[in-house]
């Protein structure tokens, strides 16, 4: 990886409308119920699209007899597995994380065995829900029933039952000759662990272990898809990137690009759940079959049992340190549980498990390994707040056990402009140190606390990622402004785009429209994620508005005969370039648009980008938990979200991303996970059993926008999406430890395990 | 699947005796989550919301007679039955959210027979009794006989519960209700314990009925419980002897929502921290 | 299987409609009513995207069947905007940015009316326990509390 821009150019210093919080054009359509999502949409003659789902961990599936449900009146179409061509094991980019075509049909369609309970083995298209109901139960699938293993510990055992026969772990010289459930080995290291262990003064390694958590979106998967007898198909979804449903349907289904319109509905939540394909080729082939529209959307059980959370993991860190503070050697094991295919987030783990620090010698292992269990897909910032969680952890009781102030443990350690990360770059500037020191100059940190209370601090980062993006700028004829973009828009962005083209132009905010354009009205661009949309869709909305400012220059340069480079544009209007290149009234963009047709024709601007130099942003939490001691419950009292969001583009927006990833890392911390039975199924697929935080659940949440500017982007933008999901679960962890006084290193904290935890101690004299 | 609503007892005593899978419907709030997991596959929902007398609160002898079909935000609203029983309304206003509380009522929660169901411990401590209608005729039942088992009831076929009737209530009693959950809210109870006590001028308990929820097959009256408050001053040794009466009643299972071992635990915790919000409340009645 | 007639007043207009016995009110008021600002996100009551007021009472359109809605009155988001003007809940939402993604805002915006209605001065605590089955998992619920004490202080002024 490249080292990341130092310097670039500055960020204006008068800014009249990015840093604004004004309304978002979305706005008022989700307050009046008028917004369209997922499952909003209908077609004339339209076919209610069901899936059949294994109700076994893990089965091979010797055969499928549809005859019964094919003669069912009303039923129009059904697909299995012969309906999909098999695809060979290559792995190809997508969102943060690399998929496998090998996998990813048999995902959305089992083949040779049923990997996971809910795992698709057949969909049906029926006249009505009803009779698709009915129609599934007449398919008569034969399974054979195999012994499943659920948690990574356990399938990473020589006699764990083996999910692919053909896997053999990557990244081992030399290969095994055995296939195992382990996909991948890596390791990421630097200096001399030996020599830097040897030099500390005091070394503490813990275990720890954490659950696998779902993304939560309330929103279920959703789509309607509609194939003409040309092949022609339009498909309404739900997801984060309709340009990667395009790719991924393309592939699945063999159909050619142009044939394939994706439109990006309102998408209600998706935090990296919706960055991957489920229903979508589903719909495309019953349609395909049907010749007609067809709506699929999933249930809540659904979403749980066959959508990927993030994984749950095993972990092993150790740190040393010297007296004085220093950390000198550290060392991290990692293993990821995937699901039931390959490509669990464990190297953003690796890579960001130390990131924080400047630390010397240090390495990282992780592990990659497949059980019966959906296959994960990326929870916000995907991998980091697993592997930085134990880290933080381990940090935390180095400050105890070094009497010293825990934000201060970490400045003396911090990583800032030119420490280099153990996953490769230099860092430039960056925000940790700021968001440390602005963490201990805060009220909320010398609070006094009450009884069974404790305070708790960690520090988080995230890469952050930059990639393709496009943007078209249109002028209208009267000035107003259409902007076109192709990041589906989850929380805000809209309203971001529109603030900076209207920086860009000086014009009213007010005058400009952003719009998701479907796949065939803007270019590739890549998904709503990574953090990646006010940065990369931003910095190409800047550049569009650019090229649009270019042409409104050259059209008053023609207006006033003039060259073109004799005329400038300032807040709003072309000017000559001072005194010597003429001496015209300025134009306003609405007076040149209104003359666009005599001057040249319409005038839009474009851009086609891939980002580059995405700014990494570190955050650091605070918060005070009490513990009921009789009990184990865990009340959070009060947080406080410190971040560098490098330039906030709408800071209510930008809170609003502090607060949403803190109130998700409660749940994570506390009470989420996924429960398995004996039997290898899902107990607690519903939001009754999923306990995700409530109201009454959480305190306010007080936020601290910090603000080092990303060189790279015109407004000095850092994504701010993700960093907020990394340090709750340690600090919680953290501030739990000093309310009770021993530590628990399993998430979730849930009561009995906290209760249990404060029996052990006090049976131990504690 | 058939819906209807009639009118009068008789006509819904016939509706619920003529086809084999028929299930009354109340607030509705289990019932169509069962509808729609598939659970439940009734020929008939009989909905008795227009019955007369299943969605009224009535004085009756001193107490509160209880339509089946009362929901918990009518039970709140009532100007008098909060104050004479606070741990009951307490519990029918824990089940589930605010939009819950507008549909769900003290029958669904009875005979939806869930062990965990919050309002049925402070019921069976307050001593309540339901009246049952069927092709047989009517029948008065203590509460907790109306269980048998999770899902089950001992009603037979055709025969409904229409009231609850809460008893009229000695000087210097009270009852309370607490339920153990993860979060704040929309949880199903780990424990849930209802306390009912008396006490007399000097403030020695002279009776005391304690049930728990979640730590068996359904929700249990713990006669043992009640015995080591009754007699006492509600003193500490009282409260130890109650812990451990309230401990031992329990014979819960592991499943997701709680483990055995937190469970018995968290019975002694609740049972103590329940009879000592309603000794308060009867103290404060002078 | 026959379908039942209901008629029933919907934001104030009367409707009809025939349904079948399985179909909740939400199946109708979406697919028969074109009413989509209720939203289905669990069908179970355990998350309040749902929301409508039926006879004035807070109630999860899931938990509802279509059959029970004869003769009530049911208010829907669609109906909370009163023409032109919003409701100051709904202004409120925006101006606090008390919204991400928006799926869950309708549920939010008609419980928090009913909130309104019976209490007009909630504590910060009644709020959050009020609307404890209207899950968020966007916002963290802060900026949705907030807009809601600041819609509950200016409708006390005015």
């Amino acid at each position: 990886m490249n080292d990341i821009p130092l310097a670039g150019t500055a960020p204006k210093a008068e800014l009249k409308w990015v840093g604004t919080r004004g309304p978002r054009p979305d706005g008022l359509d989700k307050v009046t119920g008028r917004a369209r999502y997922g499952a909003d949409f209908r077609l004339p003659g339209m076919l209610v699209g069901r899936v059949l789902r294994s109700p076994h961990a893990h089965a091979r599936i010797r055969g499928i007899d549809i005859s019964k449900a094919a003669a069912l009146p009303g039923v129009k179409a059904i697909v299995t597995r012969d309906d999909f061509r098999d695809m060979p094991s290559e792995f190809v980019p997508a969102g943060e994380m690399m998929v496998n075509y090998r996998d990813i049909v048999r995902n959305v369609m089992a083949r040779e065995k049923a990997l996971y309970e809910g795992h698709p083995v057949a969909a049906v298209a029926a006249t009505s829900a009803s009779i698709a109901r009915e129609a599934l139960s007449l398919i008569k699938v034969d399974y054979e029933v195999l012994p499943h293993v659920i948690d990574a510990a356990e399938a990473m055992r020589a006699d764990a039952p083996l999910l692919d026969e053909t896997m053999i772990t990557a990244g081992v010289d030399p290969a095994p000759t055995k296939p195992s459930n382990v996909a991948k080995r890596m390791e990421f290291s630097t200096g001399d662990l030996k020599a830097g262990f040897a030099q500390a003064d005091f070394v503490i390694e813990r275990s720890f272990a954490t659950k696998p958590v779902h993304q939560g979106y309330l929103e279920p998967h959703a789509c309607l898809a509609s194939v003409n007898e040309a092949g022609q198909a339009e498909l309404w979804c739900t997801t984060q990137g309709h340009f990667v449903v395009r790719t991924h349907c393309a592939k699945l289904l063999d159909m050619e690009m142009s044939q394939i319109r994706v439109i990006a509905t309102e998408i209600g939540g998706g935090f990296g759940g919706k960055t991957v394909v489920y229903l979508e080729p589903l719909a495309l082939a019953l349609s395909s079959k049907s010749k007609r529209p067809v709506k699929m959307v999933m249930t809540r059980e659904e979403v749980f049992l066959s959508t990927g959370p993030t994984s749950g993991a095993h972990m092993k860190v150790k740190i040393g340190v010297r007296k004085d503070g220093k950390i000198t050697a550290a060392e991290a094991e990692l293993i990821y549980e995937a699901g039931a295919f390959q490509g669990s987030p464990v190297g953003p783990g690796c890579m960001c498990a130390f990131a924080p620090y400047e630390i010397e010698n240090a390495r990282v292992i992780g592990y990659d390994v497949i059980s019966n269990r959906p296959k994960v897909a990326a929870y916000r910032a995907p991998g980091a707040p697993i592997s930085e969680y134990a880290v933080e952890c381990v940090i935390d009781e180095l400050a105890q056990k070094l009497g010293l102030d825990p934000v201060e443990f970490r400045l003396k350690n911090g990583a800032k402009a030119g420490t280099r990360a153990l996953y490769g770059p230099k860092f430039g500037p960056i925000g940790l140190v700021a968001t440390l020191e602005a963490a201990k100059n805060h009220p909320h940190y010398s609070a006094p606390l009450g009884p069974n209370q404790g305070r708790g601090v960690a520090s988080g980062f995230w890469f952050n990622i930059g990639g393709e993006s496009c943007a078209s700028l249109h002028i209208n004829e009267d000035g107003s402004v259409t902007l076109m973009i192709g990041t589906p828009d989850i929380g805000g962005s809209r309203a971001s785009m529109a603030l900076m083209a209207a920086e860009t132009l000086g014009i009213d905010v007010a005058h400009v429209r952003t719009l998701i354009a479907d796949t065939d009205s803007i270019g590739y661009t890549f998904l709503t994620g990574g953090s990646r949309a006010t940065f990369a869709t931003g910095m190409a909305t800047v550049d569009a508005a650019k090229a649009a400012i270019r042409q409104l220059c050259a059209r008053a340069a023609k207006i006033w005969e003039i060259s073109e480079d004799a005329v400038v544009w300032e807040d709003g209007h072309a000017k000559p370039a001072g005194q010597n290149a003429a001496t015209f009234p300025p134009m306003s963009l609405a007076e040149l648009a209104g003359k666009a047709g005599k001057t040249g024709g319409p005038i839009s601007g474009h851009a086609e980008i891939n980002a580059q130099g995405a700014g990494p942003s570190f955050g650091t939490h605070i918060v005070d938990v009490e513990v009921d001691k009789e009990t184990g419950r865990v009340d959070i009292k009060r947080y406080t979200v410190i971040q560098d969001a490098g330039k906030a583009v709408h800071p209510g927006y930008v809170e609003g991303q502090f607060q949403g990833g803190a109130a998700q890392g409660v749940g994570w911390a506390l009470n989420e996970e996924y429960v398995y039975g004996a039997d290898g199924k899902l107990q607690n697929a519903g939001f009754l059993d999923y306990r995700m935080p409530v109201t009454s659940d959480l305190p306010m949440i007080d936020t601290v926008i910090v603000e080092i500017p990303n060189p790279a982007h015109p407004f000095g933008v850092r994504g701010v999406g993700e960093t907020p999901i990394v340090p709750p679960m340690a600090a919680i962890a953290n501030a739990i430890s000093r309310a009770i006084g021993t530590r628990l290193c399993e998430l979730p904290m849930s009561p009995p395990k906290v209760l249990k935890a404060m029996q052990a101690h006090k049976a131990n004299g504690g | 699947m058939r819906y209807e609503a009639p009118e009068t007892i008789d006509a819904a005593v016939a509706l619920l005796g003529s086809v084999g899978r028929a299930r009354p419907l109340a607030g509705g709030t289990d019932l169509l989550v069962q509808l729609r997991a598939g659970i439940v596959e009734p020929d008939l929902i009989v909905d008795l919301k227009k019955l007369p007398g299943l969605r009224t609160i009535a004085k009756e002898k001193g107490g509160f007679r209880i339509g089946a079909a009362v929901t918990g935000a009518e039970l709140r609203e009532h100007p008098d039955l909060r104050k004479v029983w606070p741990g009951v309304v307490e519990a029918a206003n824990l089940i589930g959210s605010t939009q819950i509380q507008g549909r769900a009522s003290l029958g669904g929660n009875l005979c939806n027979a869930s062990p965990a169901a919050d309002s049925v411990p402070a019921l069976i401590a307050a001593g309540a009794t339901v009246t049952i209608i069927g092709p047989g005729g009517q029948r008065e039942l203590a509460v907790e006989a109306v269980a048998s088992g999770p899902g089950k009831t001992i009603l037979a076929k055709g025969e409904f519960v229409t009231s609850i009737f809460l008893p009229a209530r000695p000087p210097r009693s009270a009852d309370a209700y607490l339920r153990f959950i993860p979060r704040t809210e929309m949880d199903i109870a780990v424990v849930g314990c209802g306390v009912s006590l008396t006490l007399d001028q000097s403030g020695t308990c002279t009776a005391a009925r304690v049930a728990l929820g979640a730590v068996a097959e359904r929700a249990l009256l713990v006669a043992e419980a009640g015995a080591a408050l009754i007699g006492s001053k509600l003193d500490a040794a009282a409260f130890e002897k109650l812990i451990a009466a309230a401990r031992k009643a329990c014979r819960p299972i592991d499943d997701k929502r709680g483990t055995k071992v937190f469970r018995i635990d968290i019975a002694g915790v609740l049972a103590q921290r329940t009879a000592t919000i309603a000794a308060e409340r009867a103290r404060g009645q002078k | 299987m026959s379908k039942r007639h209901v008629s029933a007043v919907v934001n104030g207009d009367p409707v009809e409609f025939l349904c079948t016995p399985e179909q909740t009110l939400l199946d109708v008021l979406r697919d028969d009513l074109d009413l989509t600002g209720s939203k289905e996100c669990c069908s179970s009551g355990d998350c309040g995207a749902c929301s409508v007021i039926l006879d004035g009472r807070l109630v999860c359109s899931c938990l509802v069947l279509s059959a029970e809605a004869e003769g009530k009155r049911i208010e829907t988001i669609e109906g909370m905007a009163k023409g032109e003007e919003l409701h100051p809940l709904q202004r409120r939402f925006l101006e606090h940015a008390a919204l991400q993604c928006g799926i869950c805002t309708p549920g939010i915006l008609i419980a928090a009316k009913a909130l309104l209605e019976r209490e007009p001065d909630p504590s910060e605590t009644e709020v959050r326990f009020w609307l404890a089955g209207n899950l968020c998992r966007c916002t963290g619920y802060d900026k949705i509390v907030r807009a809601v004490l600041d819609t509950a202080a200016e409708m006390r002024r005015s």
